[in-house]
């Protein structure tokens, strides 16, 4: 995703002199070309978060489409108050782009697992939170973003995801996208988990189980009217999500079913469960030790079915 | 209008009311044209002391003088710490220390990368200097030759509870930022002729103006006294305060 949200950057680059992309000291190799192709439009700030949130804000208000970018919650979490009160309350266009949401930089260790962002972004007024669950979805957002003058958080996976099956509908901030079809049990997934997703409808698949499966990239404007049909026409729900539950993806489904008087029949929430991530290892090893791997996604399906 | 308001920072409010006459005067905005894209840019970072701002905007006609009665109240657009919200020529919204000179900066490189001629102005209080990002923004100005950036730091030499010097010294103050590679002005932030000498210096660096000032100027019972920073006058102080201010 990273890859896919620096080429489609560069793409609307070249005819959009107001964006301009500053870098926290982060991106070796990556930012290369678009720093060479805009030298007037790009600024590696150094080690330096909040005057990098500072100095977005400035140049926002002076009429710039800014990105923020930096590993996952240097971007973020470090530089808070100056998202809140600076970006966010000037209603600046400033964009915060987090490389790693989840366990993308699993092995260099708690620091770098960025698990509460998508919680604590979602509960600042005035800031578009998105998390694309692949490639094209990161594509899709970017342009958003630019053409949206609003502060945007977009929470990018390091690893590029392209689903091999996907029904190829358009994305369109603040709606669910369907990406797989199936009648048994829904699957609301936020970020690059709907790999986790995905790959569990094949194995679930060869077992006549369809799993029917939802990015739920936008986690601010949330689609009330999708959430609704989909408690209405499956069995069972499953969110997941690579963030703690406290105020992420699973929260926010419970917030729609509350508000909207749904009583699920059966809804299991997949999520860190108010924990810090002290374990090493990749993603993938990551995501099964904290049990949101393939597997238990699996087995919270077959309980919702009874299996 | 603080004692009105029953308002804290009168103090702090005075300290910079020197500081704002001369700024005023010679940075280019207007009240019929708030948002001009070439318009200078300033930045109250010691965002407590919005009422000494609000008193020269109401001043210059950027909206009605008995609005500053509003101050603190319920439902009033002037609150404590600076607020651009509903406020004309209220550039940005303070409070949080630490914030302001970092979107100067912001403020100051557009200029630069759009060539643009206006200049960008921060106004910091010396307690505010702790806030490490700061730091970050005074390491960054002048690597980047910001010499549309001003920064004004209001040193009174007291903070919340007490000296700065017994706090978190700043000493010697003057040579770290000129290590840090400002042109520093080292002036009285009373003296009118310094403040607009400071001001209008022809500088290529950016420019640092450490003013020394008087927590509570004017108001001989407020004067260097710390309590200043959350009080606010009755009658009988204000009449006499506003006496001696007069005179």
């Amino acid at each position: 995703m990273r890859d896919a949200f620096i080429e489609s950057l560069s793409k609307l680059a070249e005819n959009d002199k107001d964006i301009f992309l500053i870098t926290g000291d982060l991106g070796f190799g990556v930012l290369d070309n678009f720093a060479e192709k805009f030298p007037s439009q790009f600024l590696n700030v150094g080690v330096a978060e909040q005057n990098m949130t500072g100095i977005a804000t400035g140049l926002a208000l002076s009429g710039y489409k800014v990105f923020t970018y930096s590993i996952a919650n240097f971007t973020t979490l470090r530089c808070l108050e100056q998202i809140r009160n600076d970006a966010c309350y000037h209603n600046a266009n400033v964009n915060v782009v987090s490389i790693g949401g989840g366990f993308g930089y699993g092995a260099l260790g708690m620091s770098h697992h960025a698990t509460e962002d998508l919680s604590i972004m979602r509960s600042l007024p005035n800031i578009e939170v998105i998390a694309p669950g692949d490639d094209f979805e990161t594509k899709e957002a970017t342009k958003y973003v630019v053409d949206s003058s609003k502060p945007s958080y977009l929470r990018l996976e390091r690893a590029s995801h392209i689903h091999d099956e996907d029904l190829g509908n358009d994305f369109e901030y603040g709606k669910i996208r369907k990406i797989r079809e199936g009648n048994d049990v829904a699957v609301l997934c936020a970020g690059g988990v709907t790999k986790v997703a995905m790959n569990a409808a094949k194995t679930l698949s060869k077992k006549g189980i369809a799993l029917g499966i939802y990015s739920v990239h936008s986690l601010k404007a949330i689609d009330y009217e999708t959430i609704s049909i989909v408690f209405n026409d499956y069995a069972g729900v499953v969110s997941i999500e690579e963030n703690n539950l406290n105020g992420g993806l699973g929260s926010a489904i419970s917030e729609v079913c509350i508000d909207n008087k749904i009583f699920p029949k059966s809804f299991k929430r997949m999520g860190l469960k108010d924990i810090y991530s002290s374990v090493v290892g990749s993603q993938e090893y990551l995501r099964d030790f904290y049990n949101l791997g393939e597997e238990d996604l699996i087995k919270n399906v077959m309980e919702i079915l009874g299996k | 209008m603080t004692s009105k308001g029953k308002s804290s920072h009168v103090g702090s409010a005075l300290s910079i009311a020197d500081i704002l006459a001369v700024l005023y005067t010679n940075i280019n905005i207007d009240p019929k044209d708030p948002s001009n894209d070439e318009r200078d840019r300033f930045i109250l970072s010691k965002g407590h002391a919005g009422a000494a701002v609000y008193a020269v905007l109401a001043e210059l006609g950027f909206f009605s003088k008995e609005i500053l009665d509003t101050h603190y109240q319920d439902g009033s657009i002037l609150s404590g710490h600076v607020s651009h919200k509903g406020v004309a020529g209220v550039e940005f919204s303070t409070g949080s220390l630490g914030h302001g000179l970092s979107v100067a900066t912001g403020f100051a490189l557009a200029a630069k990368r759009r060539s643009l001629e206006f200049n960008s102005y921060a106004l910091l209080s010396d307690g505010e200097l702790d806030e490490g990002s700061n730091w970050e923004a005074i390491l960054f100005a002048p690597h980047h030759n910001l010499d549309n950036l001003t920064c004004i730091v209001d040193y009174n030499k007291l903070q919340s509870l007490t000296t700065v010097k017994e706090t978190l010294n700043l000493e010697p103050l003057k040579d770290k930022l000129i290590s840090f590679g400002w042109n520093v002005f080292d002036i009285d932030g009373h003296n009118h002729i310094d403040i607009q000498n400071a001001l209008t210096a022809k500088t290529n660096k950016p420019k640092f103006i450490i003013a020394n000032t008087i927590k509570g100027k004017g108001v001989s019972f407020m004067e260097n006294e710390v309590v200043w920073h959350y009080r606010s006058a009755n009658k009988e102080e204000l009449s006499k305060g506003l006496k001696e201010l007069e005179e």
